[in-house]
């Protein structure tokens, strides 16, 4: 039996056909359209230069802004981070460090970080990169006006200072092991410095792989190839331009009658149609997305781990995944940390559905009968709706009796999530196991959406980020996921797959599978064969 | 003064009054919906803390009076602020809500101008030759056909059109995505499908109001006088029947095209078209306070006008109109 990356060498030389690879990769736990995704990259040819890349996103709104304090979606995001900007680093498709705006990283004791500069990178104008625009960039994340998301994340970073023309020394409040990945986020491009010491976020000069040509909000964005780009050969294509088409059908239509050469989110119900077109490809990736029925554990009957667990057993996943996703997602196992990341575990004993130990729990909850109610809306989840309303005919089966409540999506996220004591939610997902569990389960986060306060918990996190040696920070991150999956009260119900559609004429490597569209950097590497 | 130019003057006066009204009434809808532009922009990512600092800033923790105040100053001046979506302490080039809606609001007319064209003639010709051949094959033809295309939604009509004069027989683009770089032609173009589509939908009110009218004045005594006179038939219609005709003709028009300006946002998101109906829903969602203002006085302005026009010329041609008994 071959590994997976044995068997992506035979078929990058030729030596495996489609059809083994597919029906050993599927063996090997993959679905169907994982594994021809994997075999299409493996056989890449060589990336030539040159085409115009059309792109068809699924987001595309007139409130889209230049301004890093705003990317909440795939438009801004794609755009002004993946094709425009770059971060301090970036995280590679299996989930470790890439250095981009840095070549080199020190810490000897994981609080005081000295990142020194690559050479030779300049923003789009000309202008090089120095410790001054890092400066600046950060103190506009972080300022007290902020409305950066990432302010809440780097609030741990005590002092932040310029050492020689290209050095820059963060320095932790308490050590992190972890902080190369958190300086690789989207919401934290660098950006060029003022003559008054603030930032320039608005004229699209920065260090990306495309200068911007032109942006009409809600319309189109256009981006021309940086010649200078400090990733030698990147970006293959000379120019691109990025349009949003939110309706699902349009953008179908759009890539089947080749006005767009790719598109983001096919339709579930008619992507095997979709895949009997010859000239395009279908392209799935599993990632660390994942979606989620937090439970608010300070509010009853959620208080008690009793009545959260016989929620837990009473919830049928492979069915949800069947019927709801049509396959096209794997059975989540109330552990937010998908395996595929350092320290990821899979709890035992597996969350799947069981009416005979739901009720057990009931009746050490002292209950006979349960009743409660499930808000959801298609806010949360494309399909939440659906879900909820097979969670109520599984439940029935064990004496529980679940009201689904859909709320509107308009303000899902002021009025239900958060509030409401059993909602649904997303997650993108983090690529270490420290970031996500700081997001979203760390008792003092302002995402915690389960109102998780757990000490020992708590305790784990700061002792795993100080831990040096990886041995004991497996332990501890283990016995966190343990903790999650035990008492928590998080239902991680499914990881989701990245689905996207293109043309023929489009060549590529592997997969991205932390952010859509390639890790939200298509445009700078894929190419037209 | 001339009374027609009389009426204009009340009706412009009335109108004034109503766009204040409009403007107080949107105004406090917004007290109403719960959320605001960073929660509803960000959603799960806005913290208490982000949602504080943007209130600051877009000055949403000021009294109601006094926001509502600032804005209809700025509004009679023809300021209509900046969007939410741009405000920035350190920004030079805020997007200002009349560079937003601008370029949408062309394209909006663009599509609304063209389907026009096609449908009023369209209709008004259906609609007559109906009339003339009233219960014939021709007219019941008619009746069923348009009846049919209005009794579907906009969305499953552009649907089916896309489907088959785009994708099965590419005789026609499968998105109206346009921008700024499009040229006339290729605007007219892309808004292909949209028009037929919209045609479709509204032919069925005009073509119905016309043939109605029209049969209603062929019964009337002065024009079976006409024909005993022995005028030729087309002079009959022309002359005689058609201006009295024009008041109810022109009324349903005017209500179809403020439809076309203003009720096409599901035309928009099928076709992927940058109008302003897709604008005012988005704006809405993300709780864009100045943006909505702004598009709704416009469409309370693009009602009140065409109303207007309509009666004039209703009165213009059937002066009669002038003193409603």
């Amino acid at each position: 039996m071959h590994t997976l990356e044995e068997m992506k060498k035979f078929a990058a030389k030729g030596k495996m056909s489609r059809r083994d690879f597919v029906q050993m990769a599927v063996a090997a736990g993959a679905t169907v359209g994982m594994a021809e995704t994997m075999f299409t990259a493996a056989q890449a040819s060589d990336p030539k230069r040159g085409g115009h890349l059309r792109l068809g996103l699924r987001h595309g709104n007139t409130n889209d802004t230049l301004n890093p304090w705003y990317y909440p979606d795939s438009s801004t995001q794609v755009m002004f981070w993946g094709c425009l900007s770059n971060s301090l680093t970036q995280v590679s498709d299996k989930g470790d460090i890439v250095l981009d705006l840095v070549e080199a990283i020190d810490s000897s004791d994981n609080t005081t970080w000295s990142m020194t500069l690559r050479n030779g990178v300049t923003f789009h104008d000309g202008k090089p990169l120095t410790p001054q625009d890092v400066l600046a960039s950060y103190d506009y994340y972080m300022r007290e006006d902020s409305e950066s998301p990432m302010k809440a994340i780097f609030s741990d970073i005590a002092e932040i200072k310029a050492d020689g023309p290209n050095k820059v020394t963060f320095v932790l409040s308490a050590p992190n092991a972890d902080f190369p990945y958190l300086v690789s986020d989207y919401k934290a491009p660098i950006l060029p410095v003022t003559s008054d010491g603030g930032v320039d976020w608005e004229s699209g000069n920065r260090t990306g792989a495309f200068k911007l040509e032109s942006f009409e909000p809600g319309i189109v964005g256009r981006f021309v190839r940086n010649d200078n780009y400090h990733f030698d050969g990147r970006p293959y294509v000379d120019s691109c331009e990025v349009r949003g088409l939110p309706d699902v059908t349009a953008r179908t239509n759009a890539l089947t009658t080749g006005e767009i050469d790719w598109m983001a989110a096919p339709d579930l119900k008619t992507l095997d149609l979709l895949g009997r077109n010859p000239n395009l490809e279908i392209t799935e990736v599993v990632g660390y997305a994942h979606y989620t029925l937090p439970m608010l554990m300070d509010i009853a009957p959620f208080d008690d781990n009793n009545v959260r667990m016989a929620l837990k057993y009473a919830i049928d996943r492979e069915e949800i995944v069947e019927k709801i996703f049509l396959g096209h997602a794997l059975v989540g196992n109330d552990d937010p940390i998908p395996t595929s990341v350092k320290f990821g575990i899979d709890p035992e004993p597996r969350h799947s559905y069981n009416p005979e130990k739901a009720r057990e729990y009931l009746a050490a909850a002292g209950l006979e009968s349960l009743t409660v109610d499930l808000n959801v809306a298609d806010a949360a989840f494309d399909g939440a709706v659906d879900a909820a309303l097979l969670i109520r005919e599984s439940a029935a089966k064990c004496g529980i009796d679940v009201n689904v409540v859909r709320e509107p999506d308009d303000g899902y996220w002021s009025n239900v999530w958060g509030v409401k004591p059993w909602s649904a939610s997303y997650w993108s997902g983090r690529p270490t196991a420290d970031w996500m569990f700081s997001t979203a389960y760390l008792s003092t986060s302002s995402w915690n959406e389960t109102h998780q306060s757990i000490p020992r918990f708590d305790e784990l996190l700061y002792e795993g980020r100080a831990e040096t040696d990886q041995a004991k920070r497996a332990e501890i991150y283990a016995e966190m996921q343990q903790i999650v999956h035990d008492d928590g009260g998080e239902v991680v119900l499914v990881w989701n797959t990245i689905l996207a559609a293109s043309s023929n004429k489009l060549g590529h490597g592997e997969i991205a599978g932390n952010w859509e569209a390639d890790g939200l950097r298509i445009a700078e590497k894929w190419w037209f064969v | 003064m001339h009374p027609v130019f009389r009426t204009c003057l009340q009706r412009l006066a009335l109108g004034i009054a109503t766009l204040w009204v409009v403007s107080v009434i949107v105004f406090s809808m917004f007290e109403l919906l719960p959320g605001n532009f960073a929660q509803a922009v960000l959603g799960q990512a806005a913290t208490p803390e982000i949602v504080e600092n943007f209130n600051k800033r877009a000055g949403l923790d000021r009294p109601f009076l006094e926001r509502y105040g600032t804005w209809l100053t700025g509004a009679v001046q023809g300021d209509f602020g900046l969007t939410f979506g741009s405000l920035t302490s350190a920004g030079t080039q805020a997007r200002t809500v009349a560079s937003v809606i601008m370029p949408r609001l062309e394209n909006t007319l663009f599509l609304a101008a063209a389907a026009a064209a096609c449908s009023v003639p369209l209709a008004l010709g259906l609609g007559l030759l109906a009339a003339l051949y009233r219960n014939s094959i021709f007219d019941r033809v008619v009746n069923a056909a348009t009846l049919t295309s209005i009794s579907f939604p906009e969305f499953f009509v552009g649907y089916i059109l896309m489907l088959f004069l785009a994708v099965q027989h590419p005789w026609f683009y499968a998105t109206a995505s346009v921008d700024s770089t499009t040229s006339f032609w290729e605007h007219l173009a892309r808004i292909g499908l949209p028009v037929i589509g919209l045609t479709l939908v509204i032919v069925a009110h005009m073509m119905r109001m016309t043939r109605a009218a029209i049969i209603n004045l062929l019964a009337s005594p002065f024009i079976e006088m006409a024909r005993l006179k022995g005028m030729p038939p087309s002079r009959v219609i022309w002359h005689h029947a058609l201006p009295n005709a024009w008041a109810p003709i022109a009324t349903v028009v005017a209500l179809n095209l403020a439809y076309l300006v203003v009720g096409v946002v599901v035309v928009e998101v099928v076709f992927n078209y940058p109008g302003v109906g897709q604008l005012m829903v988005d704006a809405v969602q993300s709780r864009d306070i100045p943006v909505v203002q702004a598009c709704a006085i416009i469409f309370a302005t693009v009602y009140i006008l065409l109303n207007l026009s309509a009666d004039i010329i209703g009165i213009a041609t059937n002066p009669r109109l002038l003193h409603p008994r």
